[in-house]
């Protein structure tokens, strides 16, 4: 057998194994060696991965894959038997309804076995393939060391509650070996195999506290995830009819759009379900009840990198279609609504849930578009977002343990308080929305790329008033941690040391990213376009000079502290003349001692949840019926 | 493509240029209230006493805000007269604006909180619209680069006016006037006292009142950007343009920042996107 082809089942097998010992382990330490050395494993092979293949363009694996289709069959089955099992033991109907009518596609396209069903390979690699390996092997990997401290914390806060940590661990890595299944199968049948294990693995991390609110929000996310399963069984059914074998990735994409708009258009719509889209957001939203660990692997690199993964591999049949543009809109829409929504949350965790829901509509309307300099900035995003949001959450995690909360007016002077843990947030949300780091290098691609596209500027505008938003919520946040507050103590003690580990490496993977990104492109975002498109996008050199220029400057700025300076006196801040104590406490006008105490704004009136939820669900359900009717009618008469 | 002499000369000029205009603005202000005002080099003796103060501070963090500010708020200017990518130019000043606005933040001082949580809602008032000049810019000359844009045959206004227009409503944010000085104010009839800068005293405001003249000096020569095909129209926009936003400032009062937000999208919707929405209707169907 080829090397690669071992690599790949690896890291698809390996996860599993791991799965399985965790079912077994009952010591603490076990647990530890058995989770940081899969770890590491996984993370090693898919950077060993990088280094074999990223020069051998797509490869694809054809064997004889009967056997294994039969055993997925089973466990479709078996998931479907399982969900069915939660969906009666806690009375809901709608899951119940949806599971039926996915294990009836399901089964239809099993007997059918038509012609098209044969998929001569499986399973195949290629550049983009790699880069969402690493996105899961690597930062998958470091979620789960910091797993390990998070979940004794979360335990020692939480001792009403049975411990559950193997469960935990077993579910993240089978979620993993999913993630590492989805994005190297070239049959779509296995696709979506590897997609309805990514659903039950979320509904059961999402409910893993098992709450009443925990296990609503898991069922929110779970009949949101399969109507999304539905559409895609659909369109596998829908395919199995066609003349030809269309049932490989790489067949769908060089056939005639004509053929399978309607597939295309159901396949996208799946997508916007996993993704988070509106009028599907509110899952995601829910998720932020489970432990943050999972929100971070959910928002970062598993789960809704699933959604736009298959809307980017679909990007070629969208361009210039009907089905992308309303694509396009949705994931537009999304991102100017959920930015401003964003800028009306106080807790942290919902801050970034709304910024991961924006950006995915960012990438969502770049698949949209589908052209080559379109996807070029969608796949940096894919890249970006998933480093900086990871590094976000978990620093918001490990500082929640901490004080208690996780609202950001809490978080006042953090960088006081836990200097080491606000710096990582600093840099985290640099990474989101500052130049010259990543977010915004994509942002720009992106503006690039609608440009140069048919009616492209409606996406340009939505997205300039978008990032106009993003600027304000993140700004104002980054604010917040930096104020320098008045006698407090330093309370940050000693952190985790698997946190820090993880906290360490992903600030210096967004900083070390935002260096090499120019590498990252040349070595595989344009091969694969090359091989895609045929064409390829590029920034000039001069400006990625001027940005590496920038970036020095902004990692050398810091350092002006150390230089010797005049001296200088230190006085408190202006209170309009008030007498006011070294901790800020002044008499007021009726003579009782208040303490001065400043807040965001947080614009309620304009940018409100409810109001803009409201109005981002019934405008992006337009548009996902205007993209269904036009695949019905172009797909039939085309 | 990128000159570096025209960043050199953007880096050693404008300062002196920048000072000029602040005292030309002084004497004009002046002469429009009925006095005589300072000598034109006013802003420069201003500007050296400040250098000459004590450093006195509320934190120690205070230094690194500004100097960030500073350094970006020249590389913004630099970039653009070096002829480089009109995006990242609005980026690097957003990015010298944000520092600005985090310095605020760290004084932990009412007056200065709120001036940052007002500047980052002017940010977000005039970015989209300062972003579509740039986008509207490449729709008429397929390109971002301003040494392209600078080199193009014919008046970029002509096909812009609305853009235009929208620029100049944005500049009175940017150029903290009246009715827009919302964050903070050259003059002395601000609620919140100074606003952003509330908190930074001695050289510190020296830097920042610096950054300042390399800021107006930028964004006039974006002004200029829009006639570049032909220098002296372009020289008499800037006087014209830099004129009647002294009369504005002169004659308005300052509004809540709910209409200064409001206000500026809208015009970056009806001026700016609509003409550039007619450009792509004329020239692409």
């Amino acid at each position: 057998m080829d090397v690669s082809v071992q690599l790949l089942l690896f890291l698809i097998l390996f996860p599993l194994i791991t799965a399985f010992f965790m079912l077994a382990v009952r010591r603490d330490y076990e647990r530890r060696w058995i989770v940081k050395i899969s770890a590491l494993l996984i993370g090693a092979v898919t950077v060993l991965l990088l280094v074999t293949q990223f020069d051998k363009g797509t490869v694809y694996y054809g064997f004889n894959a009967e056997a294994v289709n039969q055993l997925m069959f089973v466990l479709e089955m078996a998931i479907s038997l399982l969900i069915l099992w939660f969906a009666v033991r806690y009375r809901n109907y709608l899951v119940m309804a949806l599971t039926i009518a996915e294990t009836a596609l399901i089964i239809w396209f099993e007997a059918a076995s038509t012609p098209a069903v044969l998929v001569t390979s499986p399973l195949f690699i290629d550049q983009f393939s790699i880069i969402m390996a690493l996105i899961v092997g690597i930062i998958g990997s470091l979620i789960c060391v910091y797993s390990l401290g998070y979940m004794r914390h979360f335990y020692l806060n939480h001792t009403g509650i049975p411990d559950r940590t193997n469960t935990f661990f077993l579910v993240i890595f089978v979620f993993i070996s999913a993630m590492f299944g989805l994005v190297f199968s070239n049959s779509l049948v296995w696709v979506f195999f590897f997609w309805e294990v990514t659903t039950l693995c979320s509904f059961l991390l999402i409910g893993f506290t098992k709450t009443e609110e925990a296990t609503k929000n898991a069922f929110t996310a779970l009949w949101m995830n399969l109507l999304g399963g539905i559409a895609f069984a659909a369109a596998i059914v829908y395919l199995t009819y066609q003349p030809a074998g269309m049932l490989g990735l790489d067949q769908v994409l060089v056939s005639g759009k004509a053929l399978i708009l309607i597939p295309a258009a159901l396949v996208g719509f799946a997508g916007l379900t996993k993704a988070a889209q509106m009028p599907f957001s509110s899952w995601l939203v829910g998720a932020m009840v489970a432990p943050t660990p999972v929100s971070a692997l959910l928002h970062s690199s598993t789960m809704v990198k699933a959604g736009v993964y298959i809307l980017v591999r679909f990007a070629p049949i969208f361009q210039g279609t009907v089905i992308g543009y309303t694509l396009a809109f949705v994931g537009a829409f999304t991102f100017l609504i959920a930015s401003g929504i964003a800028i009306s949350q106080t807790n942290a965790k919902r801050v970034l849930a709304y910024s991961t829901i924006a950006n995915l509509g960012l990438v969502t309307a770049c698949a949209g578009i589908g052209t080559a300099e379109a996807i070029w900035a969608a796949i940096l995003l894919i890249i970006f977002h998933a480093i900086s949001k990871s590094l976000m959450f978990l620093s918001v995690g490990t500082v929640e343990h901490r004080i208690r909360s996780r609202e950001i007016e809490d978080m006042n002077g953090l960088i006081v308080r836990m200097p080491r843990i606000a710096a990582m947030m600093v840099i985290g949300i640099a990474g989101m929305f500052l130049a010259p780091f990543g977010m915004l290098i994509s942002k720009w691609a992106a503006i690039q790329a609608f440009i140069d596209a048919p009616f492209g500027l409606v996406f340009v505008v939505i997205l300039i008033f978008g990032s106009a938003l993003t600027l304000f919520f993140w700004a104002k946040w980054m604010g917040k941690l930096l104020v320098i507050t008045p006698n407090v103590e330093n309370v940050e003690g000693l952190v985790d040391k698997n946190e820090w580990i993880a906290l360490v490496s992903l600030a210096g993977l967004t900083t070390v990213t935002a260096f090499i990104f120019p590498v990252i492109s040349s070595v595989l975002i344009e091969p694969f376009l090359r091989a895609n498109y045929g064409s390829v996008a590029l920034l000039s050199q001069d400006n990625i000079i001027i940005m590496v220029m920038m970036l020095f400057l902004i990692v050398l700025l810091p350092l002006s502290i150390l230089l010797p300076h005049r001296k200088h006196r230190n006085l408190p801040p202006y209170m309009g003349g008030v007498a006011t104590t070294p901790d800020m406490h002044f008499q007021n006008a009726l003579g009782a001692k208040t303490e001065m105490k400043l807040a965001n704004y947080y614009v309620g009136p304009w940018f409100g949840e409810p109001r803009l939820a409201r109005a981002g669900v019934w405008l992006c359900t337009a548009f996902i019926v205007i993209m269904f009717a036009a695949a019905v009618v172009g797909g039939g008469f085309l | 493509m990128i000159s570096l002499a025209g960043a050199v000369a953007f880096i050693l000029l404008a300062p002196v240029v920048g000072g000029l205009i602040a005292g030309i603005d002084r004497k004009v202000t002046a002469h429009m209230q009925g006095r005589v005002g300072p000598s034109i080099l006013q802003p420069f003796y201003d500007v050296g006493k400040l250098f000459e103060k004590e450093d006195a501070v509320v934190n120690e963090t205070q230094r690194f805000y500004v100097l960030s500010y500073f350094i970006f708020a020249i590389f913004t200017g630099a970039l653009f007269f070096a002829g480089g990518n009109l995006l990242l130019v609005i980026f690097a000043l957003t990015l010298a604006e944000v520092f600005l606005v985090l310095g605020a933040y760290a004084a932990n001082s009412p007056y200065s909180h709120i001036g940052a949580e007002r500047e980052l809602l002017q940010i977000m008032a005039y970015e989209p619209m300062f972003l579509l000049a740039a986008v509207g810019m490449y729709v008429v000359t397929q390109s971002f680069n301003v040494s392209d844009i600078a080199g193009f045959p014919e008046l970029v206004f002509v096909l812009l006016p609305g853009v235009f227009l929208g620029f100049v409503y944005i500049l009175t944010i940017k150029l903290r006037k009246s009715p827009f000085d919302i964050s903070t104010s050259h003059h002395a009839h601000q609620e919140i006292v100074k606003g952003v800068t509330t908190e930074f005293s001695g050289p510190a405001l020296g830097f920042i009142e610096l950054a300042h003249w390399y800021e107006v000096v930028f964004l006039l020569g974006f002004v200029y950007l829009f006639f570049a095909a032909s220098p002296v129209i372009g020289i008499i926009a800037i006087i014209i343009v830099y004129l009647l936003e002294l009369a504005i400032d002169n004659t308005n009062a300052r509004v809540k920042w709910q209409l200064a937000v409001k206000s500026s999208w809208a015009v970056a919707l009806v001026l700016g996107a609509a003409n550039i929405a007619v450009l792509y209707l004329l020239g692409r169907v």
